[in-house]
């Protein structure tokens, strides 16, 4: 009987208990209805925690009975719960050891962490000490944290800690990517253009005031002028086109794309619309496609451009009236905390190659191997910097090997769609 | 059976938190590196400071990790993956304490880079920074994994680091007969350049260390013979 009454008494305890945390919490980040959502999970989960531990603990309860007593998994409903917050969320028991992490923290730390030690999870030295402080002092924490790999990642993190016959550590992030991403692309936008379109801009107002001045009556000179105008005003064009491209695929970038999609449909689009001036170079365009590939996830328009960059860059850079190909497969995980298997496709050209050294920083932004050929083609140089972004987002991997004399590959490696997760995104436009 | 079961798991537990100390250090030198690459990047002297006065802690780990390596070996005689995880233990800690050396390095040159007119070059050595910065945290990964096959990425994928320093190298000097004026400041950028160059060897080391703990083997004679993908510079792989 009086058991019953205590096994009440405490969870009533931890069900306030949490509230009180959660309204810690939500105070601490004054971010409304999600929070609420959160707060709700926390109380919910906490009191489920509690009345799990209790069934597994002999003996009366003592709510400072903390050492020893070891909590080895989660009841259930706190698992199911939990893993629909879509906020991160770890749990710690007294050594330090992860309890639980529910889907959103997977995917933050990227690989299934329960029983590991939290140093081996989230290795950054502020969030460490912090959970040391708070699993000692009881006192809540919160604090920045910055993941700078793969894509930089900016949370606010919060730690509580619940004592509930054993000792559990809350750890919950809260995104800030996105408003960091904003105010960080719209510098990098200001400087990049600024920089950029500053050499062509000169040149085309240096020949109207030729055309004012000097020039004016001369019929020839003034064609030529107004023609190389023209050549300037289109590049100004095409690198504003995509400055603001890059910038709208940087500002998603830590957002996973949700759609299934044929990788192979993606890239035959891209060559169809390239078709035309493939034709007039006297290029020959050849894909092999390969039936059965699985589907990816992906955002469509996005891998079109990817592709028409590198097929476009083939036209421009292969060989005269040369053919460029394109072919599919599957490639096995390299296992650890990688995608099951990728599905990748493969631009081959017959080019001059690319010297060594240059091929690890293609991907740079405004980097040319040939400055002047580049010029000469219409390049903006940035190009594959759109390519690298595009394949960031969608967690993939770009592969470019090049034989002097005899061509180059790119290979672009996309993860198979794990059909069974779905994935919660907000997107920005 | 009970005195038995004490030693065995206490043994065990040393052995992990020996490793979760090796996990900490590593994020430490993770910090270091990302402040000394982002004060490069950013132009923050603030957070070059940081990683200035980041490397005491990483020492003081370091031979505190050593210590108990130590005293685990002569206590416990540890045998074949015991021994390999504490020798790893050491091994990956002395790394780590190098490159926290290199970061504060670079966050000293890029104290006075600060004070220069920036230069497009240094973006690219932030790139640069960034990538040996990934191959670090992959590394980490795989040790606290205990993953051979990510030890093993990371050891392949060095070579990009040494090419994109060679370009650097060859741009710099470029610059450099360029305008002599800019001597004083690239040669800034060439030690920083140089630092990371380091920063990614001592990471391709510590993948060395984690696949012979997790393997028993070594990189060098397990690896597939058919592939040479980074003795020879071509066909070269490169990852985004």
């Amino acid at each position: 009987m009086s058991e019953t009454w205590n096994d009440w008494r405490l969870g009533l305890w931890v069900g306030a208990a949490a509230l009180l945390a959660g309204g810690v919490l939500a105070g601490l980040f004054h971010a409304g209805g999600l929070w609420a959502c959160a707060v709700l999970a926390v109380a919910v989960a906490g009191s489920a925690v509690f009345a799990g531990s209790r069934a597994k603990i002999s003996g009366p309860v003592r709510p400072d009975a903390a050492s020893g007593k070891e909590l080895s998994s989660l009841p259930a409903l706190a698992r199911g719960v939990f893993e629909q917050v879509p906020d991160p969320i770890m749990l710690l028991d007294a050594n330090g050891r992860a309890l639980f992490v529910n889907r959103a923290m997977r995917e933050v730390i990227g690989t299934d962490a329960t029983n590991k030690h939290v140093s081996a999870l989230l290795r950054t030295p502020a969030i460490l000490e912090a959970i040391d402080a708070t699993s000692e002092s009881g006192k809540p924490a919160s604090l920045q944290l910055i993941l700078p790999v793969p894509v930089e990642r900016h949370y606010e993190a919060y730690i509580g800690r619940a004592e509930m016959g054993a000792t559990v550590t809350v750890i919950v992030l809260h995104d800030l990517t996105a408003a960091k991403r904003a105010e960080q692309m719209r510098a990098d936008f200001v400087a990049n253009a600024s920089h950029e379109l500053r050499t062509p801009l000169a040149a085309v107002s240096g020949f109207i005031d030729t055309l004012r001045g000097h020039a004016r009556d001369d019929a020839e000179a003034r064609e030529k002028f107004l023609g190389i105008m023209s050549v300037e005003a289109g590049r100004m064009r095409r690198l504003i086109e995509d400055l603001l491209s890059l910038t709208r695929i940087e500002l998603n970038e830590h957002v996973r794309p949700s759609k299934l999609l044929q990788l192979e449909d993606a890239v035959s689009d891209a060559a169809a619309a390239l078709a035309p001036l493939a034709e007039s170079d006297n290029m020959t365009v050849e894909i092999e496609r390969q039936p059965g590939l699985p589907l990816i996830r992906g955002e469509r328009d996005e891998l079109i451009q990817l592709f028409q960059n590198l097929i476009h860059n083939a036209i421009k850079y292969g060989r005269e009236n040369g053919t460029i190909r394109i072919t599919f497969g599957l490639a096995p995980s390299p296992g650890g905390r990688n995608a099951e298997a990728f599905v990748f496709a493969a631009v081959h050209d017959e080019g001059d190659g690319i010297p060594a050294d240059a091929i690890p920083r293609l991907t740079e932004r405004f980097y040319r191997v040939d400055v002047k050929r580049s010029r000469e083609r219409g390049g903006t140089g940035l190009g594959l910097a759109i390519v690298k972004h595009i394949v960031n987002r969608h967690l993939g991997r770009l592969q470019i090997e090049s034989l002097p004399g005899q061509g180059s590959t790119f290979t672009v490696f996309l993860p198979a769609a794990d059909t069974a997760s779905p994935v919660h995104v907000t997107e920005l436009s | 059976m009970g005195m038995t079961d004490h030693i065995v798991k206490a043994f065990t537990e040393q052995l992990e938190a020996l490793g979760a100390s090796v996990a900490q250090m590593g994020g430490l030198a993770e910090a270091q590196l990302a402040d000394a690459i982002d004060a490069i990047a950013k132009r923050d002297t603030t957070r070059a400071e940081a990683a200035v006065g980041g490397d005491k802690r990483i020492d003081e780990l370091q031979q505190d990790i050593e210590a108990r390596a130590l005293r685990l070996l002569a206590l416990r005689q540890p045998m074949a993956v015991d021994l390999r995880e504490t020798m790893g233990a050491i091994k990956i800690a002395s790394e780590l304490e190098r490159i926290g050396d290199l970061a504060k390095n670079i966050a000293k040159r890029a104290i006075v880079l600060n004070r220069e007119p920036p230069i497009r070059l240094t973006q690219s050595l932030a790139r640069m920074g960034r990538q040996s910065l990934a191959q670090l945290k992959l590394v980490l990964d795989a040790y606290s994994d205990r993953d051979a096959g990510g030890a093993e990425t990371v050891w392949r994928h060095d070579g990009e680091i040494d090419e994109m320093y060679n370009s650097l190298f060859r741009e710099l000097l470029t610059y450099m007969m360029e305008d002599p004026r800019t001597i004083g400041l690239c040669t800034h950028l060439l030690f920083v350049a140089k630092n990371i160059e380091r920063t990614g060897d001592h990471a391709t080391n510590i993948a060395e260390v984690v696949y012979h703990m997790v393997k028993g083997g070594r990189l060098i004679t397990d690896r597939p013979k058919a592939d040479t993908t980074s003795e020879t510079s071509v066909p070269f792989s490169s990852k985004s």
